[in-house]
């Protein structure tokens, strides 16, 4: 299982800002290893941000997205106390979801 | 054994098994995985913007890219994309000259703003485009980005 991701999100003027930072490898698979092999692809591919059940932002991502991937996005009708969803899902199946209370 | 339970499950799905045959819901989420799988691995801009279905999309000023006209470190270039088009679906970020010009694509539902930051690999110096969807028509706007040090490979 991956690192927990560090989630930050407040509210200000009745628009949530959230600003998401993940920890993953984001392997391109283009690279080589000092003997020469190819690395194989490892990079998250899809990432859904959830308020209150409601999808905030969908996103589907190539290996091109940096290592340790950022994001940040704003949504309205979120009020202080409420939860954020945020879940990824790499190429390999693997999985994570963190929850953050809005500030 | 609870039967009562068994049966809900049982009748739920075949409910949902008739919304789907009926097309009142849409395995959207899946058919947009499938699309963006082959969009991704696509070598060209043009390809890639044929495979999201975008073709010569009109340059609009409405779409905004925030990001340094020289990065230093390729593999981390900040990279923000405000979109003011009313009825904004969706922004795509695509470098041109990276071996897969596809990056990133967010779906936009409503309520949420149409502005996006992220960080993304550029391999050389290259144009970045930002593809917006906005009432199901495709606008883009680019901006070029210098890179000492490549970010895809060593």
């Amino acid at each position: 299982m991956a690192d927990p991701m560090r989630i930050r999100a407040a509210v200000r003027d009745g628009v949530v800002n959230v600003k998401v930072l993940m920890s993953h490898e984001m392997e391109t698979g283009q690279r080589k290893d000092a003997a020469g092999n190819a690395v194989p692809a490892h990079y998250i591919r899809s990432v859904s941000a959830t308020h209150q059940g409601k999808t905030v932002l969908s996103a589907q991502w190539g290996p091109a997205v940096s290592k340790n991937p950022y994001l940040e996005f704003s949504f309205k009708g979120g009020t202080k106390g409420d939860k954020v969803n945020i879940t990824w899902e790499d190429n390999k199946g693997d999985k994570r979801t963190d929850e953050a209370t809005i500030s | 054994m609870n039967h009562s339970r068994r049966k809900a499950i049982k009748t739920g799905g075949s409910v949902l098994a008739m919304l789907f045959a009926a097309g009142i819901l849409k395995p959207d989420t899946a058919m947009a995985q499938t699309l963006n799988d082959s969009a991704f691995s696509m070598k060209t801009l043009a390809d890639a913007l044929r495979a999201i279905g975008a073709q010569n999309p009109a340059t609009s000023d409405a779409i905004v890219i925030k990001a340094p006209n020289i990065a230093e470190n390729g593999a981390v270039v900040p990279v923000s994309v405000e979109s003011k088009l009313p009825g904004t679906e969706s922004i795509t970020l695509l470098v041109e000259k990276n071996p897969t010009p596809l990056v990133a694509s967010f779906g936009i539902p409503a309520g949420t703003d149409g502005s996006i930051s992220t960080r993304v690999k550029m391999g050389q110096t290259s144009d970045v485009y930002a593809l917006v969807k906005a009432d199901g028509k495709f606008f883009m706007a680019k901006q070029e980005i210098k890179i000492t040090l490549g970010g895809c490979g060593g």
